[in-house]
């Protein structure tokens, strides 16, 4: 997200304290107003993302898996749609955006609290920092979307096997204990890695990185599918895959550019840089496979556009459009091998691709903005923003790193909890007749 | 009465159909299956993962004439159904014993 300048520091070196009677006419000019403009981008944005996981998503992974489990994929993603929004509200929220300390935000926010007082008052997300010109209401909601759709993602990873009442388990402990204390690392000014100075401006980390490393962990945790490498899993139909990707394709303007929170021309650049880099990262993927395997394919298509809009994700806010160009053009080859040497070489099923996608690009995305950012792009105040250089590499190295580590230890964690009160695998008999019937009862004509 | 049972490429088959129409075919009925023969399958390959799929997509014409009119008859299907690509199909002939028009009560070569 745009990083807010620090009001307080502004308001130290001005001599306003000294002067009463002007800071009394100075004040009601200074503090910004709710904006009818942004806070209507804001809704718009809010809307867009969570269509990318009801139906977008939904729909890309449900044509991706084989028709036994097409019910039982988009159950998965409508569910946590629901499942997340409420524990968002609950708890999730106060974790991930309360003050807290550097690691994790606090219970100070439980259940929304504290809406009823500042609900039409501009959105503060901490003492000092610079309010800003949308109401708090639409934050939690926008947050809220990215909440849904991370744990959302992981679920390609261990498609076709997975218990549903493991998954839903799963999701509450996953979405309190590795995704808002993350969000919190990364997003409040609190957090250790927003302190590093480390840029994520739509999620490469939070999301991407966070849900790819976990669907790694869940595809070796629970294993190979049952007649993986021996039997025919192609996709049931790649008509939905496609209707699908494109959704996420244009949700993605509300995820990236409304990662501004305000509907400026920073939300402007980010929308821009974003159709470049999923443009680039669409035919990188697409000839890479065309040249090596032989034919370029649907599904390599919409992959590509995929690894592209994640590779933008964290730059989105920060680059011009010729770096967005190079981002997405490496995103794309790096999917296409993460998707297909790296998980051969490697031997796991990640049945859908969440780290060979997401988890990849996530990383390529994440590391490279700290060659490109362009400081104008993030300045604000007296803050001359984050310019690409060696030393911002290094720290975007680190707090990938950080995030990879910490995400891969507790998400096997808590899947081994998991296992061990409901079981994550359903049994092999049930994983032949299909998900569809035997968790759901229902099935396609 | 014979029956003739071709199984094709699927994209033949309206070709087929209208070279069957002038001879005085009334009637045919037609199936989508799958199947295997000297193509054998053919490989996809999703993100890299390559599937032998073994079983491919035929239509299968189902058709009973007159005898005298089955040379004809195997001779149209095989000439709108030639691609000389291998897969092109084969065609089986079959006597057939009886038939009737369940409408009617009209049995044999007035059936037809």
């Amino acid at each position: 997200m745009r990083k807010p300048a620090r009001l307080a520091a502004v308001a130290a070196a001005t001599p306003l304290a000294a002067l009463p009677a002007m800071a009394q006419e100075a004040a009601p000019a200074a503090l910004p107003a709710i904006s009818a403009g942004d806070t209507a981008w804001m809704l718009t944005a809010t809307a867009l993302v969570l269509m990318m996981t009801i139906p977008g998503l939904a729909l890309f992974y449900a044509g991706m898996v084989r028709k036994k489990n097409v019910l039982a994929t988009m159950m998965q993603s409508f569910t946590i749609c629901a499942l997340v929004s409420i524990v968002w509200m609950v708890a999730g929220y106060s974790l991930a955006f309360g003050p807290g300390n550097a690691f994790i935000g606090d219970l100070s926010r439980l259940f929304l609290s504290g809406l009823a007082e500042r609900w039409d008052q501009p959105f503060v997300m901490m003492e000092g920092e610079d309010p800003a010109t949308i109401p708090e209401s639409v934050f939690v909601m926008f947050q809220m979307t990215f909440a849904i759709i991370t744990p959302a993602l992981i679920t390609g990873a261990f498609a076709d096997r997975m218990k549903f009442s493991a998954l839903l388990v799963f999701c509450v402990l996953w979405s309190l204990l590795v995704y808002a204390p993350v969000a919190h690392w990364v997003w409040h000014p609190n957090g250790w890695i927003y302190a590093l100075g480390a840029l994520d401006f739509a999620g490469g980390t939070v999301v991407h990185i966070n849900a790819g490393v976990a669907g790694l962990v869940a595809a070796i945790v629970l294993g190979r599918r049952t007649g993986y490498g021996s039997e025919n899993m192609a996709p049931y139909n790649l008509t939905l895959a496609v209707i699908g990707a494109s959704m996420l394709w244009v949700g993605w303007f509300g995820f990236n550019a409304g990662s501004a929170l305000e509907a400026g021309a920073g939300a402007a650049m980010a929308m821009l840089v974003t159709q470049i880099a999923a443009a680039a990262a669409t035919l990188s993927w697409m000839f890479a496979e065309w040249a090596t395997k032989g034919k370029p394919s649907v599904l390599g298509a919409i992959s590509g556009a995929i690894s592209g809009l994640v590779a933008i994700t964290p730059a989105a806010g920060f680059v011009l459009p010729m770096p967005a160009l190079i981002i997405g053009a490496v995103g794309g080859l790096a999917g296409f091998w993460g998707a297909t040497a790296l998980k051969k070489m490697c031997g796991y099923d990640d049945s859908l691709d969440a780290f060979g996608v997401h988890g990849v690009c996530g990383i390529v995305g994440s590391l490279l903005v700290g060659i490109f950012a362009y400081a104008p792009l993030s300045a604000s105040g007296t803050d001359p923003g984050t310019a690409g250089s060696l030393g911002q590499f290094l720290l975007q190295l680190y707090a990938t790193a950080a995030v990879f580590a910490f995400t891969a230890v507790a998400t096997f964690v808590l899947l081994k909890l998991t296992d061990l009160v409901v079981g994550l695998r359903v049994a092999e008999e049930e994983e032949r007749e299909g998900l569809d019937v035997t968790q759901h009862g229902e099935r396609l004509a | 009465m014979k029956l003739v049972m071709a199984f094709i490429k699927p994209f033949k088959l309206d070709e087929v159909r209208e070279a069957l129409t002038p001879l005085g075919v009334q009637g045919l009925t037609v199936t989508e299956v799958k199947g295997f023969g000297r193509q054998k399958g053919q490989t996809e390959i999703y993100r890299g993962a390559e599937y032998q799929v073994s079983f491919l997509p035929k239509v299968k014409i189902e058709v009973v004439v007159p005898a005298e009119l089955v040379d004809g008859v195997v001779e149209a299907i095989a000439r709108a159904a030639r691609t000389e690509k291998i897969g092109d199909g084969k065609i089986f002939v079959l006597d057939v014993e009886r038939a009737l028009r369940i409408r009617t009560g009209e049995t044999d070569r007035a059936a037809l």
